[in-house]
């Protein structure tokens, strides 16, 4: 990051931000690319001879063609751009945020119905809530 | 002259347009959620507006990040609805009411709202999830719509003290129409929700009811929340009850509650609906 932000000492949160609009131009404009039914289709025939279309870094290809959905963020991805990609693949928005959560669909699903993702224990990185306390 | 008879604020979440398009919504899982949708289409039908300024964000459908206004208004006669990756959703096109959307434009330009103007966008469920929440599936939607664009996708949004203060001179456009128009204004988005990150699922109820509690009668102390609170507190997606401040920038500062519904969760997020009268109208 070029500058602190008083947002980055929140957990496993991405804010796409001047920084991440700058790295990851061209792969969210890959994934916009696929509001086009010709081009989704074309995707799904021969992946990476549709990404060659687009000026990705070789992780951020690595990211696409794995399905690494937080490698993604990791790398410029936003999360409206890249899930276009996951309903090109047949999956939900819930689907992709119990993978980047690293739990089951079930589990996920599960701790939606009882109210979600407390925000208790979550609003700091660990480090900054320790430093939060002194 | 045309005037703002009452305001909605509505979350817009996609997997609801589904469940009503593919007639899911009397399932154990969407049924609690619709039930509370049901009083609100009555008492917009009963109020019957000519109509709505619709206030959403585009979900990378019509923009990109290619060009990325912050605030933008569809001066159109007509607005298709977008393919957002899985074909177009199977809703009626939306029409538009030029005359006041070219009124809004001049005269917010000329308040200091610098507003891109769009004579060709499709819409995305942000603008007709709110749609078919309150009107449910018509053949033809019952108002026209003017759609009015906030960019919460790329960091920052505009605050919500801007987004309130843009309300305002909402407000004062709309009364300066000479045609007699009933108009609602939709703030749409939120309530608290993370579709990003390892946070994903975040949800925070006793944000989201102290939101809708003070969202009446104490909306100013509301727009100093910053970004970074409603990421931390609300989740990151949550920075999207920015634009519900437009709507209650439009109203009456003694506009009054007359409904609200919330419930958790609709696919990954807290549904929250809330109607506000002017009393000015009744």
């Amino acid at each position: 990051m070029t500058q602190t932000r008083d947002y980055d000492n929140i957990p496993g949160t991405y804010v796409y931000d001047s920084e991440r609009g700058r790295i990851g131009y061209a792969l969210n404009m890959f994934c916009m690319s696929l509001n086009k039914a010709d081009n989704r289709k074309a995707f799904k025939s021969d992946e990476a001879v549709y990404l060659d279309r687009f000026k990705l870094t070789a992780e951020q290809r690595r990211t696409v063609l794995e399905r690494d959905w937080l490698g993604m963020l990791k790398v410029g991805g936003n999360i409206y751009y890249t899930i276009k990609i996951a309903f090109c693949d047949g999956l939900t928005f819930q689907d992709v945020a119990g993978m980047m959560s690293g739990v089951s669909k079930e589990t996920y699903a599960k701790m939606m119905l009882a109210g979600g993702r407390s925000p208790d224990g979550n609003r700091y990185k660990p480090a900054a809530a320790a430093a939060e306390k002194e | 002259m045309a005037r703002i008879v009452a305001g909605i604020a509505c979350s817009h979440v996609p997997a609801i347009g589904v469940a009503m398009d593919k007639g899911q919504t009397g399932t154990a899982y969407w049924r609690p959620l619709f039930d509370g949708y049901q009083p609100a289409r009555e008492w917009l039908a009963n109020l019957a507006p000519d109509v709505a300024i619709i206030v959403y964000n585009d979900h990378a459908s019509a923009f990109s990040l290619e060009i990325i206004p912050t605030f933008l208004l569809g001066v159109a006669e007509r607005f298709p609805i977008a393919d957002e990756g899985f074909g177009p959703r199977p809703v009626p096109e939306v029409e538009g009411h030029p005359k006041l959307a070219w009124q809004l434009a001049e005269s917010l330009i000329l308040d200091e709202f610098d507003m891109t103007i769009a004579n060709e966008m499709p819409v995305d469920h942000g603008l007709t999830v709110p749609l078919s929440v309150t009107c449910g599936r018509p053949a033809a939607w019952p108002f026209k719509v003017i759609p009015l664009c906030v960019n919460v996708v790329q960091y920052p949004p505009p605050t919500g003290a801007r987004c309130f203060k843009l309300g305002k001179a909402i407000a004062k456009a709309v009364r300066a129409f000479p045609e007699n128009l009933r108009v609602v204004v939709y703030g749409t988005g939120g309530m608290s929700h993370q579709l990003q990150g390892e946070r994903a699922g975040l949800i925070n109820r006793q944000f989201d009811t102290a939101f809708l509690d003070k969202l009446t009668r104490d909306p100013l102390s509301l727009t100093k929340i910053s970004h970074t609170e409603y990421m931390r507190e609300a989740g990151s997606e949550g920075v999207e009850m920015v634009m519900w401040h437009v709507m209650r920038g439009a109203l009456d500062d003694d506009a009054a509650e007359v409904y609200r519904h919330y419930h958790v969760p609709a696919s990954n997020t807290a549904a929250g609906l809330m109607i506000l009268e002017n009393r000015s109208a009744a």
